[in-house]
Order: structure tokens, then C-alpha cells, then sequence
């Protein structure tokens, strides 16, 4: 160290700061980008990950938003518990990004959207579907996506309008659901509207999440013998009842979910398409006809990865953003939120048509019907986007 | 509900029960030996499982197959974590030894995070859907497989306690350790071997386990919350016990399942559980304080 002179040590300190200057003049829009990538919900939350990351790379491949640059993910691990997601909102409030788009999981969602608020911070829910989260009156959370209500009564009209086209061959149903906040929730609601329309219900089956086996539920379902099964459950417990009732040999007429955990996932009908095949589902999903899903999915495949509904939702939450970043020109939080409050934004893959906001919610979002059909996923409902006719009864 | 399908749920039960007592075996004879409570066991029961999955996947090896190739590796794992981590680490107090397992579950737990990262895996074999008709009952082929190696592993497990010098030198520490100690037994040896046995017998569990069951780095809290309860009920440090007490919960757990909910399931655990406590409060084999 004796050896340095002053002048050495200056030149060395000027040239170690040249960077930061030249950052300076050009700094990125920092954009806060929130998911469970740990904990119970990681699997969904790096996918929503790499759903935004795929649309930043996007956005910024095309020069960056048009005036203000380069979009910077800002990345908020929300460990799978609202605790840990607020903690999060206010590290990203901190670096100050200028929105957050995810949260993935109701409960994160309802924190983190309140957190964001205390700042103005914009908000963008991209799955939570719990309707408490547009209807606190909190003017900086929008959700893109459809919530609870909505996702519902289109899965009921879409139940029956598929068994009315076949000949009404479904009767008796048997619901299975996981015990927590969201399978109950949907039990109960089903066990109220499915025999207003027609179906009786035999039986409604809860499990605990995580369950370790499924003998005894798929024993109950073995001697009710029921027409159709409407499972209400996360990934991995799907999948053991999927495999236990194969095990029994239990093939009913149709297995019909309402934002399955697995019958819309890419994974579980690659794993194990023999189950798969024929699995009905309600559930968040992108228009096939849109030629930028087809793209992206080739691009998710290509990673290696799976092409869920969080990629196709994160994806569109951050084009959106990114939408209302270049109408406002500035990544004023004010201006960003007046910004997407007004969004009729269309460039998106989720078939919404332009986004409307009303009191946070796009109007025009909806759920989709699917079904796996020659180990693929395909959209039956509704017809404008569907590129498959639904097959029922399956058996 | 049917007669058949209560008989059907109670074989369900037994054969669930026979896999849980693997899992018990390896925590009492470890406790029953070392006179400690492994907390380690559920996240060494994942690594295993976890083993078996990557067996499956790298090299598509049978889970069947890949005990044998574990086994050994399982083994001198235990071993190695009792002779140069656990025992230099706790310095004979069982207060530490608590904390040094603990330490390593947490370590393993999230190293499993790291590398696999949270997804639930499973093996995606066909033969994983075998059944076995037995009259009306239809039973699947992994689990009868995995119950009938599981007794058999618990036979000799016992031999190898009851008729071997290995086996007597155990059972020795286990009783009295300075007299172990004076009659040159070497006790730090036996300690590692002790742990060895119990991580080996994970290994076989998850051979067995893995065709039914599926694997995320949570896995082993799970069982061996259930293996612990198999444990004290049987009577701690219990051979015998450990496997009636798991046959017994696994067929309470099947049965509360059927007639309360599987959300209730483990109540019937419980209640049987608090009972035994009740009426014999060293569990159904264990010594009499």
C-alpha cells in the first residue's frame, strides 16, 4: 500500500465511479416483480417468475418502453406466507420500483396489495382470486385475471351446457376437496348451485393438504359409484387421487375441476398422460388462436420449463404495465396508476379482449374451459377461442 | 357403510401401518440406544426419498433395486453424521445432541430446497398402479410388497439385536454404558453403527414408499410425526412395539379417515394415542420406568 501515490488512488476512485455515471444518464425502470419461489407455493411462483421475465426480455429486446427505456425486475421472494410478501413489498418500495405485478396466492395477494398502498405503489394481482382483494376500496390494486365469482358461475353454465350437448348422461356428482379456505369455499358454494341445476349431489369429500393418501376417499367414491367427480384441490393431492382412483379402477363419466391445481398443467399430463387424458377443468388459460401463445409457449418449452397459466398471466400483467408505462410517459406512481386505471390495453395472450378496470377489476376477464385431449391441453369453451370440441362423457 | 369396504379400509390401514413401522424402527432403535430423539430422521427419510427419485430419473433404476444400492450408502452416511458430527458436536450432553439434529434437519432440509427445489416429484411407473384382487378387495402391489419387507426387515432387525455379537454390544451400550465401556466394548463404534441402522432402514423405507407415494422436501416431517406417535405408544426403544404401534395407527388413521373425514383422520391417532399414555404410561411394550 505504501507504493499507491494520491494521484494513482484518485484515477483508480474516478474510474471505479465512471459506471454509476454512465447508469445514471439512462437508469432502467425499476418494475417490483413479487412470488412464492420458496415454500409450499414455489412451483407456481417460478413460474410466474419466469412468465415476467419472459415479457421484460420482451419489452426491452424491442428497445424498451418507448421514451423512458429499459425495464429492471426488481425480485420479491414471498417464501409462500403474506408475512413475508409484505416484508417484500417494502424492501421493493424501498428500491423504488415504480409497480409490482404477482403474489400469486390470495392471501399474499390481500397483504401485499394493502402493503403497496400505504405508498401509492401500483399493484397488479396476476392469479388471487379471492373477491375481498377489488373490493377493499384500495385505489392501487387492479386484478387482470377473473375472480372467485366469476370463475364459478361460468364453470357451472359451461357444466351443463357440455352434459346437456351429450344427452345429460351426468346425474350424481361427488365433490372432493382440500379443507382450507379455497377447496371449502368452493365445495360449499357447489354444493348449493350444482342441485339447482339439475345434479345431485352424493356426497362432498374434504382431505387435509398435504395428504398422504387417498385410499379412503377413493374407497367412498368406489361405492357411491357417482357420475362425476368435482375435485377442488392442489397439485400434488390431484395427482395422488388421480392415481388412486386409476388404482381402484374408478372411471366415471367425466372428472371436472374448477381451478384444478393439475388438470391444467402441462406437468401432471406429461408425467402421467394416461390419467390425464379426458380431465375437464375451469381455469385461468391463454387464447390458443393468439399466434403470441403459441410463441411463447415454444419459447417456455424451450427453457425447459412448463407453460402454465402463471407464465401466460405474468407474461400479460407485465405487457400491460409496460402499456401503461409509454402512455404516461414517466414512472411516476400517480401517473402509472392513472395510467392503468384507464388501460384498454389488447396486447396481451389471456382471451379478455382490451382490459377495462372497474373499481381494480378487468371486466373483461374470464375463465376458460379445458380438457386434455391426445396429451395435450385443449380449450372447449368458450367457442370464440376454442380449438377443440369437448369429449363426454369420457367413458 | 358396507361391511366390504370396512374390511378394505382396515387392510388399507395395515399394510399404510407396516411402512410407518420402517420409519419407527430406525427412531426407536436409535433413541432406545443413544437415548436420543432423532430430529434429523424425517429430513434423512426425504434424502432418501429423494435418492430414490434421482436413482429413477438419472439412471430410470427400480426403486425396488436402488434399496440395494442405498442401503450401504445410507448406512455409512449414519454412521459418518454420529461419529464426526453428532457425537463430537453434542460432547455427551443430550440437550446438544436435541440441537445438533435439529441443525441438521434444518441444513438438509433447505440443502434439498436448493437442489431440487420445492416441486412435488414422484415416480411415474406403471407398475406404481398394480392391484391385487383379493375377493372384492383390491389392493395395490407396492404397498403389499413394501409391508411384507417391511416385517421382514423388522425379523431381522430383531435377530440382528437378539443373536448377534454386533446385536448384544447394542443392546449393552443401550442398558449401561460404563459397564459397556469396561467390558471393552467400543461404545463410540456401536453409537455410530446404532445410527448407521436407523438411516439404513429409511433407506428401504423409501424404496418402498417412493412407487406410491410422491416426494418434495417436506416429505419426512409428515411420517415421522406419525413414527414418533408408533414409538412412544409401542413403549420407546421397543422393537416389537414400534411395529404393533405403527400397524395400529396406520389401521386407526384408515378408520377414522373412512368414518370422520380424511381432514380427521389423525384425531382417531390422537385419542388412541392420549389413552394408551393414560392407561400404560411407558407405551404397550416399553419398561417400566
Amino acid at each position: 500500500m505504501n507504493n499507491v501515490t494520491r494521484r494513482a488512488m484518485l484515477a483508480t476512485t474516478a474510474l471505479l465511479a465512471a459506471p454509476a455515471i454512465v447508469r445514471g444518464q439512462g437508469a432502467p425502470i425499476k418494475l417490483g416483480i413479487l412470488q412464492p419461489v420458496t415454500g409450499a407455493l414455489a412451483q407456481d411462483g417460478e413460474l410466474g417468475r419466469l412468465g415476467a421475465q419472459l415479457a421484460i426480455d420482451e419489452v426491452n429486446a424491442a428497445g424498451g418502453v418507448p421514451g423512458l427505456g429499459m425495464i429492471e425486475m426488481v425480485f420479491g421472494d414471498a417464501r409462500s406466507t403474506p408475512d413475508a410478501g409484505t416484508a417484500e413489498v417494502e424492501r421493493l418500495n424501498s428500491e423504488g420500483v415504480c409497480a409490482i405485478v404477482g403474489g400469486f396466492a390470495s392471501p399474499i395477494c390481500l397483504a401485499a396489495s394493502q402493503a403497496a398502498s400505504r405508498y401509492g405503489l401500483p399493484y397488479i394481482v396476476d392469479v388471487g382470486v379471492a373477491e375481498s382483494i377489488v373490493t377493499r376500496g384500495l385505489t392501487n390494486t387492479f386484478r387482470f385475471a377473473p375472480g372467485f365469482s366469476t370463475v364459478t358461475s361460468v364453470a357451472l353454465d359451461n357444466l351443463v351446457t357440455i352434459n346437456d350437448a351429450a344427452g345429460k348422461p351426468a346425474k350424481t356428482v361427488v365433490l372432493v376437496h382440500e379443507d382450507g379456505l379455497f377447496g371449502s369455499g368452493l365445495a360449499k358454494l357447489m354444493q348449493t348451485e350444482l342441485p339447482k341445476r339439475g345434479f345431485e349431489v352424493l356426497d362432498t369429500i374434504a382431505h387435509p393438504t398435504p395428504a398422504r393418501d387417498m385410499s379412503n376417499v377413493a374407497l367412498r367414491i368406489r361405492s357411491l359409484a357417482p357420475d362425476l367427480i368435482v375435485p377442488s384441490d392442489y397439485y400434488a393431492e390431484f395427482v395422488l387421487l388421480a392415481r388412486t382412483l386409476q388404482q381402484q379402477r374408478i372411471k366415471p363419466k367425466g372428472i371436472y375441476g374448477v381451478l384444478n391445481g393439475a388438470a391444467s398443467n402441462y406437468r401432471f399430463v406429461n408425467e402421467f398422460p394416461t390419467i390425464a387424458e379426458g380431465l375437464l377443468d375451469c381455469n385461468h388459460w391463454a387464447d390458443p388462436k393468439n399466434p403470441k401463445t403459441a410463441a411463447l409457449k415454444a419459447k417456455v418449452e424451450g427453457l425447459g420449463k412448463v407453460f402454465s397459466y402463471n407464465v401466460m398471466l405474468n407474461y400479460s400483467c407485465v405487457l400491460l404495465v409496460a402499456d401503461a408505462l409509454a402512455r404516461a410517459k414517466t414512472a411516476d406512481r400517480a401517473a402509472l396508476l392513472a395510467a392503468i386505471g384507464s388501460s384498454t390495453f389488447a396486447g396481451h395472450i389471456m382471451p379478455y379482449g382490451p382490459t377495462q378496470f372497474v373499481n381494480g377489476q378487468n371486466k373483461g376477464a374470464t375463465p376458460v374451459n379445458t380438457q386434455v385431449q391426445g396429451g395435450a391441453i385443449k380449450v372447449i369453451f368458450p367457442n370464440a377461442v376454442a380449438d377443440a370440441k369437448p369429449v363426454f362423457p369420457v367413458t | 357403510m358396507a361391511p366390504a369396504i370396512v374390511a378394505e379400509a382396515v387392510v388399507n390401514g395395515l399394510l399404510t401401518g407396516a411402512v410407518y413401522a420402517l420409519v419407527a424402527l430406525g427412531l426407536t432403535l436409535i433413541y432406545g440406544v443413544l437415548h436420543i430423539i432423532n430430529f434429523a430422521h424425517g429430513a434423512l427419510l426425504t434424502c432418501a426419498m429423494f435418492a430414490v427419485w434421482a436413482l429413477d430419473a438419472a439412471f430410470g433404476l427400480d426403486p425396488y433395486v436402488a434399496i440395494i444400492v442405498l442401503v450401504p450408502c445410507a448406512f455409512g452416511l449414519g454412521y459418518a453424521l454420529q461419529r464426526y458430527i453428532i457425537g463430537p458436536a453434542s460432547r455427551g450432553r443430550d440437550g446438544n445432541v436435541l440441537l445438533v439434529t435439529l441443525g441438521l434437519a434444518i441444513v438438509i432440509q433447505n440443502g434439498l430446497l436448493a437442489v431440487f427445489h420445492a416441486d412435488t416429484r414422484s415416480l411415474a411407473r406403471d407398475s406404481a398402479f398394480d392391484v391385487v384382487a383379493v375377493g372384492p378387495m383390491l389392493l395395490s402391489t407396492p404397498r403389499l410388497v413394501g409391508s411384507v419387507v417391511a416385517i421382514v426387515v423388522a425379523v431381522l432387525l430383531w435377530l440382528l439385536l437378539t443373536r448377534t455379537d454386533t446385536g448384544r454390544a447394542i443392546r449393552a451400550v443401550a442398558r449401561e454404558e460404563l459397564g459397556a465401556r469396561l467390558a471393552g466394548i467400543d461404545v463410540r463404534h456401536i453409537y455410530a453403527v446404532t445410527f448407521g441402522l436407523g438411516t439404513a432402514c429409511l433407506a428401504i423405507a423409501a424404496g418402498l414408499l417412493m412407487p406410491s407415494y410422491t416426494v418434495n422436501p417436506r416429505t419426512g416431517e409428515a411420517f415421522v410425526l406419525v413414527a414418533f406417535t408408533a414409538v412412544v405408544l409401542g413403549g420407546m426403544g421397543s422393537i416389537p412395539g414400534a411395529v404393533l404401534g405403527a400397524l395400529l395407527i396406520g389401521t386407526v388413521e384408515s378408520l377414522s379417515g373412512l368414518f370422520l373425514g380424511d381432514s380427521l383422520g389423525q384425531v382417531g391417532i390422537f385419542l388412541l394415542f392420549i389413552l394408551v399414555l393414560l392407561v400404560r404410561p411407558a407405551g404397550l411394550f416399553g419398561a417400566r420406568a
